[in-house]
């Protein structure tokens, strides 16, 4: 069994994402151990890339400012060398194809493995591409994570299919970041992810509020953020973990009620 | 040349977010079915006559061939297409491919502004809504260009993120798409980005090269011994050289902006500086450092300043069927000068990267050999910016 699958055995998984190095990686160190403290069932760690096409404003900024405070690839291993002393929650990075072609896919993920990641989210490599990576996730057990977008109609129960550790639901068109009202029809979304698949699906993009998070895990496995902590870190800068670890909290609360 | 999965070798591919995949498969049915359909090759015709302009001249440079020396010089006139380049046989081709396939609205990345005024033209003729995305730097750079937009009735948006150039509007027109797609054709300006893009924007772009062939053999009776171009992403290159490939004795040489030199990190020169990534939806060379992380490339011309190429390009390359040639600013702007002293025409400072690699290769050459230089668009745009790098004051 994957360890991503353990994040979805305590009630309604909360997932949170946070952007190494940013604004540095002492700070990312003390806002996952946060997170993980407070509830959540998986941590998103996310390498930046100087150029993130399917990010917003929030999440760019959180690039640019880990990429000019000087964090690299090899950084960020040492990072999860670090936390994974203590910490046991489930980790996946989040990042762009090219950061990890650059590396060299075997090397990268042998790294991964080594230093304890269990899966891969990248949202420039769709199903159509997927075999760029996939050999050597295999190789070294690392689930590479498949995402499903409101556009994805036919293409759902393809993807679900060959889905590893878990579905990705992107909410909404467009990029990430936080959004007042997601109107997409999740809930046959998901229907048709669970008639393809037994792994959990989580969503993500637009969700901050506790109100939104128990709505969307009503309706699927499990909530994703990634803007609304983000924002703390870009308002609190190093003093965010704190912040961070009580609006975990209060997510993993809300999605308790779900 | 390309495989189904929209391979050129390695190289291309769709490295994009599940959110476009559906309108890129929905793209290339479209095209696989009205590119051999009669009705619509003869509507792309007439636009292309009727409207834009062609065929475009192919002028035997005299004064210039004998003042060099060596090979006759021929320059194959793109600029003297309706809005100024090459840009416009691709923005009409997809522009009448996205009507065809029922979207209302245009979205084009520009950089020096070219294929933002082409794209804003087309909607404009086609009753479409347009919105521009343009680096914020080249808004400035080429101010001119960004009212033409706006008179034309597009919507142009500076890109303030990043270095706010050509590779920003890129990302910036790809996130637009992801967040509206339903009613909205992502017009991309060169032979670049996913599957079927780079195969799309060839085929547009390859009436170029056709009329260079046909024109070539009815005054010289022969085929070229090199053609060249200009490349950024490498349309109007790809153009100029599609239908030449399987002519192994005709050269084909791409000219790159070397900035301030290769050897400087204010260059754009991908082939010459770069190495194999995965960007902007494909698979290709580009400047980047050793951890994958895009470079902040730099060029003069707003047209090439980009740190990729199409994959196309990165393949003729690999199997060395192409030659891509470095061109600092300073021989740019020295064969902007001399195409206009010489022969009365200012190339956009983008083309005269192809006049300067010209200029340096047509002296060691026989007088019975010939070179077409491909002239990709009109140097009016550059006057303001040509002057200032020369020290004058003079802005738009």
């Amino acid at each position: 069994m994957s360890k991503i699958k353990s994040a979805f055995e305590n009630g309604k998984a909360f997932i949170a994402f946070i952007t190494c190095g940013d604004p540095d990686l002492e700070t990312t160190a003390a806002a996952v151990r946060a997170a993980a403290e407070n509830g959540a069932d998986l941590i998103e760690l996310g390498i930046p890339f100087s150029d993130p096409t399917a990010e917003g404003p929030v999440i760019q900024g959180a690039n640019l400012r880990a990429l000019n405070g000087g964090v690299t690839t090899d950084k960020i291993f040492a990072l999860v060398r670090e936390l994974r002393k203590d910490i046991q929650t489930p980790f996946v990075f989040m990042t762009y194809a090219n950061v990890i072609f650059s590396y060299g896919a075997e090397r990268f993920l042998s790294a991964c493995r080594d230093v304890g990641i269990d899966g891969l989210i990248l949202p420039d490599l769709p199903f159509e591409e997927k075999e760029e990576f996939l050999p050597a996730c295999h190789t070294y057990g690392v689930d590479l994570i498949s995402l499903i977008a409101p556009t994805s109609a036919d293409r759902i129960a393809t993807i679900s299919k060959e889905a590893e550790g878990f579905v990705y639901i992107v909410s909404s068109l467009g990029v990430t970041g936080t959004r007042s009202e997601i109107k997409t029809d999740l809930a046959s979304i998901v229907s048709v992810v669970r008639q393809n698949t037994d792994i959990p699906c989580a969503i993500g993009f637009g969700i901050s509020t506790p109100e939104q998070g128990r709505k969307m895990a009503a309706v699927s496995d499990g909530a994703i953020v990634g803007s609304a902590i983000i924002k703390l870190l870009e308002k609190y800068g190093k003093d965010a973990p704190e912040y961070i670890g009580s609006y975990v909290r209060s997510m993993k609360d809300a999605l308790r009620t779900a | 040349m390309t495989n189904p999965n929209g391979r050129f070798g390695s190289h291309g591919g769709q490295y994009i977010p599940e959110t476009l995949m559906n309108a890129v498969i929905e793209l290339e049915k479209a095209y696989n079915h009205y590119k051999n359909e009669p009705a619509f090759n003869e509507e792309l015709t007439e636009l292309f006559n009727e409207y834009a302009g062609r065929p475009s001249r192919l002028y035997y440079a005299e004064k210039m061939s004998r003042d060099l020396g060596g090979a006759k010089i021929y320059l194959k006139r793109e600029d003297l297409n309706h809005t100024g380049s090459h840009k416009i046989n691709n923005v009409l081709g997809q522009a009448l491919l996205a009507k065809k396939i029922g979207k209302t609205r245009l979205i084009a990345e520009t950089g020096a502004g070219q294929h933002g005024v082409a794209t804003a033209t087309a909607a404009a003729l086609m009753g479409m809504e347009c919105v521009v995305f343009m680096g914020e730097e080249d808004t400035v750079r080429q101010a001119l260009n960004v009212y033409r937009m706006r008179l034309l009735g597009a919507e142009v948006i500076p890109v303030k993120t990043g270095t706010a150039t050509l590779k920003d509007a890129v990302s910036e027109a790809m996130r637009e798409w992801t967040s509206r797609i339903a009613d909205t054709h992502y017009c991309l300006g060169s032979v670049m980005g996913p599957h079927p893009f780079p195969t799309i924007v060839r085929d547009f772009q390859s009436v170029i090269s056709r009329e260079i062939k046909e024109q070539l053999l009815t005054k010289e009776g022969k085929l070229p011994d090199a053609v060249i171009a200009c490349v950024g992403g490498g349309s109007n290159a790809m153009g100029s050289f599609y239908h030449f490939i399987e002519d192994k004795n005709v050269r084909l040489i791409g000219c790159e902006a070397a900035g301030r030199g290769i050897d400087t990190f204010e260059t754009a020169a991908t082939i010459n500086t770069g190495r194999a990534g995965i960007f902007h939806g494909m698979k290709s060379y580009f400047c980047q450092d050793e951890y994958g992380q895009i470079a902040p490339v730099y060029s003069i011309s707003a047209g090439l300043d980009y740190p990729g190429i199409g994959p196309e390009h990165a393949y003729l390359h690999d199997i060395g069927r192409a030659e891509y040639v470095p061109v600092t600013d300073e021989e740019a702007v020295c064969a902007f000068e001399y195409l206009s002293r010489t022969e009365g025409i200012i190339p956009a400072i983008e083309s005269a990267h192809a006049v300067a690699y010209a200029m340096k290769i047509a002296p060691e050459m026989k007088k019975d050999q010939i070179i077409v230089i491909t002239i990709s668009g009109r140097g009016d745009k550059d006057c303001a910016a040509i002057a200032r790098y020369r020290g004058e004051n003079l802005y738009e």
